[in-house]
Parts: C-alpha cells; sequence; structure tokens
C-alpha cells in the first residue's frame, strides 16, 4: 500500500480556504525563511543548498548547488536569476499548480536564491499562454514589493533585486536554459554553444546567469527553513527532497502527488493513489520523465546495479520514484511526469504523436534535429496512414542514432529517445505495420481510427 | 604554443586555435559549412563533429598519467565535439577519421540532403559546391529518403545583385553573420522555425549593400547566386589569374574568372594583410570595361586609323618638336610609370599628376580612387600629393610654353583646362577608353586595361602587390611597357624593341632605393611592404579602412 | 502608430526595466497584438524604431513564435491540444467534432469570423486532459462526448 503523499511544496495550495494572496501565505508563515536568509551570509546560504544535494527539477536533474557554484563572479559583470517557469514538457503540470495557487513560495524562493547568488535582477520567463498565471504573479509580486520583499532594499537589508515577469509566446524550446536566455534577449530562441556559453559564466548579455526551475527554486525556501543537512534525509542519498510527480494518460484518477525520492514506488502510484487502469485493462507502456524520456515497456524485467553498488531485479511495479533509479532502468525521471499507457494503445501511433511535437517545436538552428526530427515525423506519419515499410524500424532507430549527441542543445536527445526507445523496444509493432496489420495487440482493441480514443 | 595530438601525430599549433585550424596545418581537412576564419562561430551545421579527449594529470603532481607503454592516458569526451568551438589547449587529442567521426560525418550529410532540392544540373555553385565535394569525401553514398522534400520559395530577388533559392539553403547563417558583422548592414534574418525555416529580408528592403556580393561567395552552396553571373559558365571551364582590383588604393586582391578571351567573374583573393576574403560588389563589376562600347581599339592620327608602328613614329616626331608636358596616371603600373619617368627626363618637359578623391567607406574602398598613386612617388614622377586641377598647367599653355601634351588615362578637360588651351597644342592621347580629351587628340595610341596586363600596384600601405594577364587585350594593341619603350628608343635613335617586365625590374633595382632587395618573380602571395620613409612627410588622403590606420594628422 | 493611450502607458513603463532595449521586444509584441489582435507590418516598424532595432529583428520573431500571428483571428480563438496525454483522451475525435460544430475548419477561422480552431501542442494541464484554451480560459476535462455542449458555451458571447 503506497505511503500517504507528503506535501512540503503542496503544502496549502489546494487546501480549503486557501488563496494566492500575500496576507494568506503570510498568515501561514510566509516570508519568514527570507527574513531569516537576509541574516545570513550569503556563501553560507549556497553552502546549505549544496549540502541538501537538492537537484534541477525542470528535466535535466542537474544538483542545483553545484550549478550555483559555477557562476564566475571574477567577471565583475552583474548577475541575473531566471525562474524557468516555460512548462512545456508534454505530461507536465506541476508548475503551473505552485504558480496559480502559492506564487509567493516562489517569489519567496527566488528572493533568497537573489540574495544567495548575489543577483542584480531576476526573471520569471513564464508560458505565453498562462495569461493567467502572468497576472497572479504580477499582482503577487506588487503585494510583496509593498511589503518590501521584492525590489528596493529588501526586509532593510541593503539588499536589493526585482523581478521581471516575462512571457513567452508558445516555443518549446525556450524552455532549453540558453534558449531561454536567447529569448528574454529578444532573439530567435536558437541555444548557445557550450563551450562557450554556459549559463553560469555567459548567460544573458554575456552575464553569469542563474537559470532555475519552478520546483527547484521553492524547494530553496524550504532548504533554508529546515537546513540542508536535515532537507538531505528527505528522500534518499543524491536523490534528496520531494518531487511533485504528474500522472497522466490512461488511469482513471490522473494528476500530480508529491512524494519524497525514493518512497513510492511506479505501482503504487499507478494503482493505490492513481486509482488504476480501466477495468479489462493491462499496462503496456509507461514513459516516466515527460514525452522526451525513454519509454518503459510494462512486461519487461529490470535488473542491473545501482550507484552504490546494490542490485535489483525490478517488475515495472517495483521501480521507485527517483532520479537514479529511473536511470538505472534505462530512461530518466526528467520533469516528473508520468504517461501511462495501456495495451489497446498502438505504439506506432503513440510514437507518431510524439515525433509530430518534436518536428514541430525544433527551432531549426543546427542541421540533425532540424533535418532528423521533420523526417522521423514523416515517417511515422507515413506508417500510421498504411503505408509502413519492413525497413521503417531499423531506419527510424538509425535516424534517432544519428541526432543523439550530436546537437547543440539537449533537444537532439529529447526527439532522439522516444523513437530510439519505441522503436527497441516494441520492435514487433513497428515490424507488424509494414505487414499491413493496423489492429494492435490486445483484447479491447479501442486504437482505431474513428473511435474515441484514436491518436490519429 | 601548445602541443595537441590529432590523429596520433604531435603538432604545435598556437593556444587558442580553434580545431579546425589546427588540423589544416597538420595537413587534415576537417569539413565544415557553417565556421568561416573570418566570421563568429555559430556552431550550427554540425559538420566538423570530432572525438575529443584531453591527456589525464594527476591531480597533485599535475604531471600527465602514462600507461605501461608510457603513451598518455587520454580521457576521451563521450560525446563528440565541434571542431570549431573547439580551443587548442596542451594536452588535447583529437580524432578526426574515427569510427565516431566518420559516423558523424556520414549522419550530417544525410541530413543535409534529404530536403536538398535535386538542382546540380542547373545549378551555378556545381564544380564548387561544398556539398558536393563533402558527400562525396564523407557522404554515406546512397539515400534513405522516400518522403517528400521541404517545398520552398525558389527564386527571391534578395536585392540588385543578389538571388536566392530558399530550397537550396542549408540554414548556415553565413551572410546573417557577414552582414550583421563585417558590413554593419543587419538585413538578412530567418523567419519560420524547423525545417521550414527561410532566408529572407523584411519585405521592402533589399540586401544592396556595396558587399552583398561576398555573401555569394561564402554561401557553401547555390541558395546565394550571383544575378550577373547566373546561368552564364559552368566554373570547371573557368580558368583562374591572380589581380588587384583597380577601384581603390586598398590594392584588393582578386581572382578574375575567363574563358576563352572573355571575362566571367571576378571574385576576390585571400589576403589577410588586405581584405582578408572580401572585396566590394562595384570594384567586380569593373571588368565589364574591357568590352566598353566606348574602348579604344584603334590607333588613330587626326581620326583615322593607322598602323602602331607608324602611329609611334609620328608620336616621337611630334613630340620632338618642342616643349612637351606630361599628364600620367595613377592608373598606370609601378613599371609603366618607370617608363614614363625615363621618358620625361630624355625629352624634358613638366609632369602634371591628378589626383582623384572621393569619399572612402571604411571598409575596402578608400578614398584614393586610383590603384597606384604611391608608385608615381617611389619612381620619381611626383614628389607630393598630386592636386585637383591642372589649371597651373593651363596657365603654361595661355603662356605659349606648352607645344605638345601627352595625356596618358585622364581627361583633361574635366581637370579644369578649357576647349581653347587644348587647340593651343598637340595632344597625344594613350588611353584605354574614350574621352572628350582623346576625341580632341593628335594621336591616340589605345591601351591596355589591368585585366589584359601584367604588372604591379603599389597600395596604401606601401605594398608592391603583383597582377597577371588574365584575357588578350583586344587585337593589334600593345601593351603599355612596348608602347612606352619604342616610344624611347625612337627618339634614343635606336631600333631596339625589346622589352620585358624582368628587363624593367633589373633596371629599377638598380635605381630606386625602395626596389633593392625585391623579387618581382619572387614575391609572396601577400606581398611586400615596402620602405615608406622618405615619404614620411607627405599627408596621405586615405581614411581608416579594413586594415589601414591613418597616420596621426 | 495608433494605439490607445493605455497601452502606450504601458510600453513606457515597461522598455526602461530591462537592462537593454531589444529585450523588451516579446513583451512590446504581446502588448500590441493584444490590443490589435495582430501584427501587422506597420506594428514591426514601429517596434523596430522604438527598440532601435533593425524590421527584420522583429519580423524574424513572428513566425518564430506561435502565439504571434500576423493575421487577424475570430472572435473566440479555440485551441485544443493535440500532444500525448490529451490525445489518449480523445483530443483528435474532440477536433475533428469541434470543426463540425463550430464549423470552422482546423488552423483555419471560420467564415462567420467567430471562431478561429487550432491545434496546438502541450497547453501543460494533462491531468485534466483533454484541455482546450478558448482566449484565455482553460477548459479542463473536455471529452468527444461533451463536445456539442462544449460548443454551445464557446458559442455564448459570440
Amino acid at each position: 500500500m503506497a505511503a500517504p503523499e507528503t506535501k512540503i511544496i503542496l503544502k496549502h495550495a489546494d487546501n480549503e480556504g486557501y488563496d494566492n494572496s500575500i496576507d494568506c501565505y503570510m498568515k501561514h508563515g510566509g516570508y519568514e525563511v527570507l527574513k531569516k536568509a537576509l541574516k545570513s551570509k550569503p556563501e553560507d546560504l549556497v553552502q546549505e543548498v549544496i549540502d541538501s544535494q537538492v537537484r534541477g527539477r525542470g528535466g535535466a536533474g542537474f544538483p542545483a548547488g553545484t550549478k550555483w557554484k559555477f557562476i564566475d563572479y571574477k567577471s565583475g559583470k552583474p548577475v541575473y536569476l531566471i525562474c524557468n517557469a516555460d512548462e512545456s514538457e508534454p505530461g507536465t503540470f506541476k508548475d503551473r499548480q505552485i504558480m496559480y495557487k502559492d506564487p509567493h513560495q516562489l517569489i519567496e524562493g527566488m528572493m533568497i536564491t537573489a540574495f544567495a547568488t548575489k543577483c542584480k535582477l531576476a526573471f520569471i520567463y513564464i508560458r505565453g499562454e498562462m495569461f493567467n498565471g502572468a497576472r497572479i504573479l504580477e499582482r503577487a509580486i506588487a503585494e510583496a514589493r509593498e511589503k518590501g520583499f521584492v525590489g528596493d532594499n529588501i526586509g532593510g537589508s541593503g539588499y536589493s533585486c526585482d523581478i521581471i515577469v516575462h512571457r513567452g509566446a508558445g516555443a518549446y524550446i525556450c524552455g532549453e536554459e540558453t534558449g531561454l536566455i536567447a529569448s528574454l534577449e529578444g532573439r530567435r530562441a536558437y541555444p548557445k554553444i557550450k563551450p562557450p556559453y554556459f549559463p553560469a559564466v555567459m548567460g544573458l548579455y554575456d552575464c553569469p546567469t542563474i537559470v532555475n526551475n519552478v520546483e527547484t527554486l521553492c524547494h530553496v525556501k524550504h532548504i533554508v527553513d529546515i537546513g540542508g543537512k536535515e532537507f538531505a534525509k528527505i528522500g534518499t542519498p543524491n536523490n534528496t527532497g520531494t518531487r511533485i510527480w504528474c500522472v497522466s494518460g490512461d488511469v482513471q484518477k490522473p494528476g500530480y502527488f508529491e512524494y519524497p525520492c525514493g518512497a513510492i514506488t511506479l505501482g503504487e502510484l499507478i494503482y493505490d493513489v492513481c486509482g488504476g487502469l480501466y477495468p479489462g485493462r493491462a499496462l503496456k507502456a509507461v514513459i516516466p520523465g515527460g514525452s522526451s524520456a525513454k519509454v518503459l515497456r510494462a512486461d519487461e524485467r529490470y535488473q542491473g546495479k545501482l550507484r552504490d553498488g546494490t542490485e535489483f531485479d525490478w517488475s515495472i511495479n517495483d521501480v521507485p520514484l527517483d532520479f537514479d533509479s529511473i536511470a538505472a532502468c534505462g530512461s530518466m525521471s526528467g520533469s516528473g511526469a508520468i504517461m501511462i499507457m495501456d495495451d489497446t494503445r498502438d505504439m506506432v501511433e503513440a510514437l507518431a504523436n510524439i515525433n509530430s511535437f518534436y518536428a514541430h517545436e525544433s527551432c531549426g538552428q543546427c542541421t540533425p534535429c532540424r533535418e532528423g526530427s521533420l523526417w522521423m515525423k514523416k515517417i511515422t506519419n507515413r506508417m500510421i496512414h498504411g503505408k509502413a515499410r519492413k525497413e521503417d524500424a531499423d531506419l527510424l532507430y538509425e535516424i534517432s542514432k544519428q541526432i543523439e549527441g550530436r546537437t547543440i542543445c539537449a533537444f537532439g536527445e529529447a526527439c532522439a529517445w522516444p523513437t530510439m526507445s519505441f522503436v527497441s523496444k516494441f520492435k514487433e509493432e513497428f515490424e507488424a505495420k509494414a505487414e499491413g496489420d493496423d489492429a494492435p495487440k490486445g483484447e479491447a482493441s479501442q486504437s482505431k481510427k474513428d473511435s474515441d480514443y484514436s491518436l490519429i | 604554443m601548445v602541443t595537441v595530438n590529432i590523429d596520433g601525430k604531435d603538432i604545435q599549433v598556437p593556444k587558442g586555435m580553434n580545431i579546425i585550424e589546427a588540423a589544416k596545418l597538420a595537413g587534415k581537412e576537417i569539413p565544415h559549412y557553417c565556421y568561416h576564419e573570418k566570421l563568429s562561430i555559430a556552431g550550427n551545421c554540425r559538420m566538423c563533429l570530432i572525438e575529443m579527449g584531453m591527456v589525464q594529470k594527476d591531480r597533485e603532481t599535475g604531471k600527465v598519467i602514462t600507461d605501461d607503454e608510457g603513451k598518455p592516458q587520454v580521457r576521451w569526451m563521450p560525446k563528440p565535439a565541434i571542431g570549431c568551438g573547439t580551443n587548442a589547449s596542451d594536452g588535447m587529442h583529437i580524432k578526426t577519421n574515427s569510427e565516431t567521426a566518420k559516423n558523424c560525418q556520414n549522419g550530417v550529410m544525410e541530413f543535409l540532403l534529404i530536403n536538398h532540392p535535386l538542382d546540380c544540373p542547373i545549378c551555378d555553385q556545381a564544380g564548387e559546391c561544398r556539398l558536393q565535394e563533402f558527400a562525396t569525401d564523407y557522404g554515406r553514398g546512397y539515400s534513405r529518403f522516400v518522403e517528400k522534400k521541404v517545398v520552398k520559395p525558389k527564386r527571391t530577388v534578395l536585392g540588385p545583385r543578389v538571388t536566392l533559392d530558399d530550397e537550396r539553403c542549408i540554414l548556415c547563417s553565413r551572410c546573417i553573420r557577414f552582414c550583421k558583422e563585417i558590413v554593419d548592414d543587419d538585413v538578412l534574418g530567418f523567419v519560420d522555425r524547423g525545417s521550414y525555416s527561410t532566408l529572407t529580408c523584411y519585405p521592402g528592403k533589399k540586401l544592396e549593400n556595396n558587399y552583398s556580393l561576398n555573401t555569394v561567395d561564402i554561401c557553401p552552396v547555390g541558395a546565394l547566386t550571383s544575378t550577373d553571373f547566373r546561368f552564364k559558365m559552368r566554373v570547371w571551364f573557368l580558368k583562374r589569374t591572380k589581380s588587384i582590383c583597380t577601384e581603390s588604393s586598398v590594392g584588393v586582391n582578386t581572382t578574375v574568372f575567363s574563358r576563352e578571351g572573355q571575362i566571367y567573374r571576378i571574385t576576390p583573393r585571400q589576403n589577410d594583410e588586405v581584405n582578408d576574403t572580401w572585396m566590394s560588389d562595384s570594384g567586380r563589376a569593373l571588368y565589364k570595361e574591357v568590352e566598353a562600347e566606348n574602348r579604344l581599339r584603334r590607333f588613330q592620327c587626326k581620326g583615322s586609323s593607322i598602323s602602331s608602328s607608324e602611329a609611334l613614329i609620328r608620336f616621337k616626331e611630334i613630340v620632338a618638336t618642342g616643349e612637351t608636358a606630361y599628364v600620367g596616371s595613377s592608373h598606370m603600373s609601378v613599371e609603366e610609370q618607370y617608363l614614363l619617368k625615363k621618358l620625361t627626363e630624355l625629352h624634358k618637359g613638366p609632369v602634371y599628376w591628378l589626383q582623384h578623391i572621393e569619399e572612402g567607406d571604411g571598409l575596402l574602398i578608400s578614398s584614393d580612387r586610383t590603384p597606384n598613386m604611391r608608385g608615381a612617388l617611389l619612381t620619381g614622377l611626383i614628389d607630393n600629393l598630386p592636386g585637383d586641377d591642372l589649371k597651373a598647367l593651363g596657365q603654361k599653355i595661355d603662356a605659349g610654353d606648352i607645344k605638345n601634351l601627352v595625356v596618358y588615362h585622364e581627361d583633361v578637360l574635366k581637370a579644369g583646362l578649357t576647349e581653347e588651351q587644348i587647340k593651343k597644342v598637340n595632344v597625344l592621347y594613350l588611353g584605354t577608353h574614350v574621352n572628350e580629351t582623346s576625341k580632341r587628340a593628335l594621336i591616340e595610341i589605345p591601351t591596355l586595361t589591368a585585366f589584359e596586363k601584367s604588372g604591379s600596384f603599389i597600395n596604401q600601405q606601401f605594398r608592391l602587390q603583383k597582377f597577371s594577364q588574365a584575357i588578350p587585350g583586344p587585337a593589334g594593341i600593345l601593351p603599355d611597357i612596348n608602347v612606352l619603350t619604342r616610344i624611347i628608343t625612337l627618339l634614343m635613335g635606336s631600333d631596339d624593341t625589346v622589352t620585358s617586365l624582368d628587363l624593367i625590374w633589373q633596371r629599377m633595382k638598380e635605381e630606386i632605393k625602395e626596389f633593392s632587395e625585391v623579387s618581382f618573380r619572387g614575391m609572396p602571395e601577400t606581398g611586400v611592404l615596402l620602405d615608406k620613409s622618405r615619404f614620411e612627410h607627405i599627408k596621405f588622403p586615405e581614411g581608416k579602412t579594413l586594415h589601414y590606420e591613418p597616420k596621426n594628422r | 502608430m495608433d494605439l490607445t493611450k493605455e497601452t502606450l502607458e504601458k510600453i513606457e513603463k515597461l522598455v526602461p526595466r530591462y537592462p537593454t532595449k531589444r529585450s523588451a521586444v516579446l513583451p512590446l509584441l504581446h502588448l500590441v497584438q493584444e490590443e490589435k489582435g495582430h501584427i501587422s507590418n506597420e506594428t514591426i516598424e514601429w517596434i523596430a524604431q522604438k527598440l532601435e532595432l533593425e524590421p527584420i529583428n522583429v519580423y524574424e520573431l513572428i513566425s518564430f513564435y506561435p502565439m504571434l500571428r500576423d493575421k487577424p483571428i475570430g472572435k473566440k480563438h479555440v485551441k485544443v491540444c493535440r500532444t500525448l496525454s490529451c490525445a489518449l483522451k480523445g483530443s483528435y475525435k474532440l477536433c475533428k467534432k469541434l470543426e463540425k460544430e463550430l464549423n470552422c475548419e482546423v488552423g483555419k477561422t471560420s467564415e462567420d469570423g467567430n471562431f478561429t480552431l487550432e491545434f496546438v501542442e502541450c497547453i501543460a494541464s494533462c491531468g485534466t486532459a483533454p484541455v482546450v484554451q478558448v482566449n484565455e480560459e482553460l477548459h479542463e476535462g473536455v471529452i468527444p462526448d461533451k463536445a456539442g455542449e462544449f460548443a454551445q458555451k464557446v458559442r455564448e458571447g459570440v
């Protein structure tokens, strides 16, 4: 039986009577941690975050403290903080909950981060489609400014930092940190080559910049509140803190749930928390970290060794939900978006849907991703419309291998991994398409062209 | 200097040099499209992917860790790195032709070709197309693409001299970077996204700056083409000749492309000391003067054609009759100016010179619109900056002191002489084109343009640069050095007609001290910087251009 | 450039907040598009002049960002999400039904100018799939069976 949720970030968000005003936030102890942080030394705050071992919640899972240590203060250039609120990874909808329901938590986390990293100016880059979210954040910042928590001379400390809410305009690539920086600079969101454009050294306006996800910045508040080492006790070594997992797809009760890393397994989440699959269906595939993550096949056995040497032998239901375990199974936890597919789903159609997404969102700067993503989309589209050939499965796999690792930014991996994993794990379906076999395997075969659940 | 190991061999390169250049020093080619040594790094074509590794050093001692055989242990990066974005540092190891590197090249090549139209039979770039070359050398050799290709606009007129074919464009962004960084005319950009990205100008604006054709040079494929050269000739039929642009005293190095006596186009030649890899559009158009309507083609006396030998004899006879003034030109080559000097010494008379000053553009067109004013200084024809007009000469004519006027390549009426003054003298005109002076000349001697003869110019940096003959001149026209030598020998009373550039240079080396160490035949490609100390006092008119800084006035 | 006083005031307040003028280009485009409905060439030139850019610098952005449009749209902008989670819950069927209900081809504006129907990428509310965004409002759980009821709601206020 699954453990109950441990709500730290979403402690108040869905509670009855809680609203997103500053009065409500302060009634629940809001901005006390900021006041405490302002009395500490910035270096000590950075050390707390390093001690907490917290990893980025945006998708890459890079330790936030380590990222902060890379900031180039020697250059003398101003340091900028950017909150990456461009939540566009398919399957992810956790940042929306934080921003709409508890925006002050984010603002407090940002101001603590800004103080700790000595930032001159902070930005929140929010998705263009979140009109109301931008308004809520603007209002919250105005409220905080009035109370002296944002802007000049914060809390009387002498430190000043303002927050600008900057709306994006519908490009997924703006979620990539250097693409975001380019978009903030007013250009086309073309990611930059690294080296030399590491954001901590040469970021926004070629100045040192910190780019962190919404959830990560909220964790900073809690880290400073209870201390880095205490925070590190939540979760498991190297996978500290809680994570908000977003579940969507073929489950009865999709939604978002906050658990410490490793505290719950995939099976517990699907069956105990999300009400399981629909009657008469069996689990077929799980994408554990947003559509960019490699798919996990439900009837496969996952075996190997974890980082600390312990061996594991799991069915898909046994996989604990954290960074390292999912990585050990050959995928990644990414943004924490778990997409469930049952046995009525045609994997080729699912992949076609994902490939269309990446072909549309590719920025077009570098050759492999620009041409490869569109090529893969055209192949899978052709396959689901009845013109598949025998060699298409291998061709798709080879194209994805030609993109992975050869691009300017991680979008190359993001568009290559779905194809790579779908084709290698469900090869029989891809090859069956060439024999004119349109129907997926499984009893309640619903994924036909005119059904309610068609993906075509 | 640092030591970099490329494909197993160590080589010394300057620290920070990018790997593509370092590999060139090692004799290896790393294929690339978007990298250009004079532009910023874009890193978007991904063709130059190579395997990169660093030697492992002991953390405490800093010494290189070696294996049993004494070879340094290398930690190879898990992902391939781009050569243009990687800077050489000590202990770096590079593999340019390993399995991984070859796989990367095959892969990128395949991706570039899947949406590329099958235009080779009608594309101007064929024969000098990097897509063709690298597909042969680094491509897989067969296509696996069976879908429909992306369709884009095919004949966009970007500007008066440049035509764009968007389907061929590989989105390397060289043209955008060039316009922004070198010319500071930010007029090109990409619209749309992904594989549908298209190069364009803002509607209503054009790519019309005076350096727009450089984008055609640097475009690695046939997307940007020169409207003038479009469909005219296949490049493998064209002969390449090294020349110097005569537009201004910058002395831009050029390559003249010709076939069977006809010039088809001019492109810049790399000279990092003078013009990098660029030249102006107006300089390229100068080849049209060869076939211009008003080209002087016949030796004439009082308007009727005569033979060349007769013309030169009459020339000498007229000159010998009385006081002769000379108006020379900064368009003459150094060798011709030397011979003119000899003529003026043999048959003494005042020498006048004109300057042609217009506003420079700060890049590759200087304010002095002649290629060889300094040649006249070194050969002693003038000892200071020439004037704007010939009023002094006019006064002498009015005073009756001048009987004959030898005019070389100038229009004296435009320069201040009046019709009456011209009528008072015998005008002996040497030049390439008809003008108001030549129409009133007693004797007209046609000469060759810089494309039809060889010689040298001295540019604003006091750099001596050679140019070679690309095409033969119109039938019957003699090279300038032959004409001048013949006039001199006629005046001396000898029948000797032999001359050559080598003979002239032998004498120049003895007589002009700045040339004493120069070898005309053995001159380096980038030219020879001459000693300008004799002219330090002169306030030269040129302002700043790409590789020239004027001395403080 | 014919803009309301309110919009102009917002613009004047916004531009100096950014460390460089160029950074303000996207917010400015949003503000003008919200008032005028789309971005015309006149807008591009006005913004370029205001921020000391070349028109091409602004023109490049219009076709890069899907939310910026260079043509006017219908009164109600109906965006149905097509990405995996919503597709699994029937957003494809939903979109086809809405095409019929609103008499509007997907990707285009209806003849009467009332609706623009678009099949867009993930709107980040996958837990309540299928989702449809109408102008600024997000509608969750719009399953294909509810298409008629939903279309009725959309038609209201047109």
